[in-house]
């Protein structure tokens, strides 16, 4: 159903254009869930903005995006505007400031369906109701003339996710959809999306920093840094067998409850900052910081080394991995 | 249907309106009333005979105390017994009632064409950020707010009634047919004086406009709703602009008291018979009770005005809490 | 040197400010020199003439010389915008200082007082004295800067309370410092930048409110020129010399705009946080 191949992504900087997705490919078929794992800045959220046309101003992108068999890069907003909230919806990651303060929820949940499916207010605000009751909002009807500052952020973001399935898409994004909500609330809303995507046979694009989020909620995963995949697979067999330098130090950094650090042990981390954009280097992005690294990996870029069962991995050693 | 917080906040509200009217009051009768001496005096002039000068004082009642010359006018206001102007001879409520008749549809006038070029220009050029279209829209608000109105005025009579004879170079024929004018003639003799008045707040309206605009398209929402699929112009119209217009109605309330004065000296540029006028003629005929209630019915329009753009606030951004304003 | 050359390049609209308030103060201090002909000597053969090479820009009703009177003109604008503004400036910001410094009722009798000030603007205000004290440009300047004490008492109570909710302020609160020494070593020089440009748009405002009071009588009285009298004058004129409206409107206008343009300016200049988005 969505085909992404080569997809690089061109940011304005203040040095210049600089890449921040570098050849970034997937699939992703009806009813199916992936996730997109990576640090600030790795670009992950400009690749689902990209799916959306949404890219902000002045950036430029290259490659294509093929939603049911249809290239999107290149499209007129006019004719993008027909996929946004209808056959492609999206949910973000800021629950507190992503609703119109001035409008109530009811209109805002209302609004896909006027627009797409030209229903009447009256209708469309009838069919919010039964969305946002669906979503667990208490009391949808009378809730429905309220306003978002009457509302919680796991409220909020629930309501999102209503207006984001009020036209039934085919593909549902959720850029960090729990980020900014308390651990508890995030349960609830993963649960609720898990539920929503199993109804209604939506596909899934799952994006964050969290891997307990991608290792429980998706089917196949990506981990991206430095704007390209280095790994890629079922997420069961990615995190079992994981292969990239990157994913173990991902892996490697996570604190665990119930093993305590003993005195003077660290966490252990990636040596190193994320570099900016434009000081990338030109082979692998993570060069520098892998602890494996040799020369060439600073100027040779990684081709995708299919290891089994749909897993890949772009690293110029793969065997120093296994 | 008002909860209990909303009522004391209009109460209160309400309370320091009444108040800043009554010191308003207070400050107008002291200038007016009092600063100049014996009004008898200077009306007759100084070599007028003093029994004459004694029996127009009784006539004003100037040997009564000043506080209750001051409690006599008040309760005339509220009673609309405004006493009679010395020069018309005429009762002052009538005066101010035929020349108010002009001046609120003037300044309406003014204010409408002013918001309306505003929020135009204002979304064109927030729509067109770091292009042309925006550059070229500010720099005519920079030039707009730098043009004195009664300048704009002047070369809006040289273009249209001079050159163009579209237009009368003033004067002001009546909305009413009998006396030779009707509500097509009384407004086409208003339309130049309310356009001069117009282009200033426009400018001002414009700068204040667009940067609103700019400050709500950074916010999330906007995002939100271009992924619903609206276009960029139904989110500018349908979700930015209500959010935009908070800090654009405060300064348009806080303008009304520009315009209003913008009002007495464009009507001097128009001969329009309206309060600004009156005012002026008053002065030269030492009217002094005509100034002093003329010029408390400006303050009270503008602090009136001031009331309601606060009443307004609470009313768009349904965020505002009672109790914050 | 070049270093300022570089900021001023990147600011055309301050430059561009500058230069015309520059031309401003040069036209008023010129007039007390040199003029091209003379504003007061009236010679009706002479009158009503279109520009030509002994007058640059014709002559008036009375056969006075329009480049001189301009020139000579710009002096009532300038001692209206300086002397109210400076009333505005002393008055309004020590009240604003004194509110920020004692807060609670102190602060709010002053806010009060301020809003209540704005029912009376500088028209009505001027008006009201004129009508009392008669006509003439003194009462117009005290009316336009009493007008001007709320505004500058509002601004500078907001950026004083931001410095006062400052840390450094609170460690000399801590060391003992009494609120009049941190008002005048800590809050005052923060501010002087929003003050400044405060003043440059209040004297422009002021210099429309003389010129309005000019035109209307009630400011610069005969044989003083003044640019909004010169206006009224052309006003009764306009069939036979259209021209005489123009030279001081123009000049009004130019006036304001350079001095609102450098004071735009220099807000983005003094406050470099501010990004380009304006």
């Amino acid at each position: 159903m969505l085909e992404v191949s080569d997809l690089h992504i061109h940011l304005p900087t203040r040095r210049g254009m600089a890449e921040a997705v570098r050849g970034v490919d997937f699939t992703l078929a009806r009813g199916g869930t992936l996730g997109l794992i990576g640090e600030s800045g790795c670009g992950k959220s400009l690749t689902a903005l990209a799916l959306m046309g949404l890219l902000p101003e002045g950036a430029r992108a290259t490659g294509s995006i093929r939603f049911e068999g249809q290239e999107l890069l290149g499209q007129s907003d006019r004719a993008l505007q027909r996929l946004r909230g209808n056959r492609i919806a999206m949910v973000f990651q800021e629950p507190m400031t992503a609703l119109n303060p001035v409008h109530p929820i009811g209109h805002q949940v209302a609004e896909p369906l006027r627009l797409h499916r030209s229903l009447g207010a009256a209708e469309a605000l009838r069919a919010a109701v039964a969305l946002l009751d669906r979503v667990g909002i208490p009391d949808a009807a009378r809730r429905a003339r309220d306003y978002p500052h009457q509302f919680s952020g796991g409220q909020r973001q629930r309501i999102t996710i209503a207006m984001a399935l009020a036209c039934g898409p085919d593909l549902l994004v959720a850029d960090e959809p729990t980020t900014a909500l308390d651990a508890t609330v995030q349960r609830q809303i993963l649960r609720l999306i898990q539920e929503l995507v199993a109804e209604r046979g939506m596909a899934l694009l799952l994006i964050s920093h969290d891997l307990g989020v991608i290792a429980q909620n998706v089917g196949r995963m990506l981990v991206m840094y430095g704007g390209s995949v280095v790994e890629s697979g079922p997420t069961a067999e990615v995190f079992s067998a994981m292969r990239h330098p990157y994913t173990r130090g991902l892996f490697a950094a996570r604190p665990r409850l119930g093993q305590p650090l003993g005195p003077g042990q660290r966490l252990p981390t990636i040596a190193g900052t994320v570099p900016e954009l434009a000081d990338l280097p030109a082979g692998c992005p993570f060069a520098g910081r892998c602890a494996w690294t040799q020369q060439r990996c600073h100027t040779e870029r990684p081709e995708a080394t299919v290891l089994h069962d749909g897993h890949e991995v772009r690293c110029l050693r793969p065997e120093a991995m296994a | 249907m008002l909860c209990a917080a909303m009522r004391l906040f209009l109460l209160k509200r309400f309370a320091t309106l009444l108040a800043t009217l009554a010191c308003t009051s207070a400050v107008v009768f002291l200038v007016l009333e009092i600063l100049p001496g014996n009004a008898a005096q200077t009306l007759l002039g100084p070599d007028a005979a003093p029994e004459a000068v004694a029996a127009l004082a009784a006539q004003l009642g100037l040997n009564q105390s000043a506080w209750q010359r001051y409690l006599h006018w008040i309760g005339g206001l509220l009673t609309g017994d405004l006493g009679e102007s010395y020069a018309y001879g005429a009762p002052v409520l009538g005066l101010l009632l035929e020349r108010l008749a002009l001046t609120v549809p003037l300044a309406l006038l003014a204010m409408l064409l002013a918001t309306a070029m505003a929020l135009c220009a204002g979304v064109y050029a927030a729509s067109r950020h770091h292009r042309l279209g925006d550059v070229g829209v500010m720099g005519l608000a920079q030039i707009g707010i730098a043009i004195p109105n009664f300048w704009f005025a002047i070369l809006l009579i040289l273009l249209f009634s001079v050159k163009l004879q579209w237009f009368a170079a003033g004067g002001f024929p009546g909305w009413s047919e009998d006396a030779g004018g009707g509500l097509w003639p009384a407004l086409h003799a208003l339309a130049l004086p309310a356009l001069s008045l117009a282009v200033v707040q426009a400018a001002i309206l414009a700068r204040i406009t667009r940067s609103a605009v700019l400050e709500v398209l950074r916010e999330d929402f906007v995002r939100t709703a271009r992924a619903k699929g609206l276009s960029r112009r139904a989110t500018l119209w349908g979700h930015v602009l209500r959010n935009a217009m908070v800090p654009v109605v405060t300064v348009m309330g806080l303008q009304f008291a520009n315009l209003l004065t913008g009002t007495i000296v464009v009507e001097n540029v128009f001969y329009l018979p309206g309060l600004g006028r009156l005012i002026f003629q008053s002065i030269a005929n030492r009217d002094l009770i005509v100034v002093r209630n003329c010029v408390m019915l400006l303050a009270a329009m503008v602090v009136a005005v001031n009331f309601v753009v606060d009443l307004l606030y609470a009313a768009i951004d349904p965020r505002v809490q009672p109790a914050d304003v | 040197m070049s270093d300022a050359l570089r900021q001023a390049r990147r600011h055309p609209a301050f430059v561009l400010g500058a230069l015309l308030t520059l031309a401003l103060l040069g036209a008023a201090a010129l007039s007390y020199l040199w003029t091209p002909g003379s504003p007061f000597e009236m010679d009706l053969e002479a009158k009503l003439l279109p520009p030509g090479a002994r007058h640059w820009l014709g002559t008036d009703a009375y056969g006075r010389d329009v480049a001189s009177l301009l020139l000579v003109g710009a002096r009532s604008s300038i001692l209206a915008g300086v002397i109210a503004v400076g009333i505005g400036l002393t008055a309004g910001t020590a009240l604003g200082l004194l509110a920020a410094a004692r807060r609670g009722w102190v602060e709010e009798g002053v806010m009060r007082l301020a809003d209540f000030t704005f029912a009376f603007p500088a028209i009505l205000s001027a008006i009201m004295l004129t009508a009392v004290f008669g006509p003439g440009l003194g009462n117009a300047i005290v009316a336009i800067g009493v007008f001007n004490i709320p505004t500058f008492a509002r601004v500078t109570r907001a950026s004083a309370n931001a410095v006062w909710a400052r840390e450094y302020v609170l460690a000399a609160r801590a060391c003992g410092k009494s609120r009049w020494q941190i008002t005048w070593e800590h809050v005052l020089p923060n501010i002087l930048g929003v003050l400044i440009v405060q003043a440059t748009i209040q004297f422009a405002l002021a210099i429309l409110a003389e010129a309005a009071l000019s035109y209307l009588g009630l400011g610069t009285q005969p044989p003083q020129p003044s640019w909004g009298r010169m206006l009224a004058e052309a006003q009764t004129l306009m069939f036979q010399a259209p021209l005489l409206a123009v030279w001081p409107g123009a000049a009004i206008a130019l006036a304001v705009l350079g001095l609102n343009l450098l004071g735009d300016g220099l807000r983005d200049l003094l406050d470099p946080r501010l990004t380009r988005a304006r």
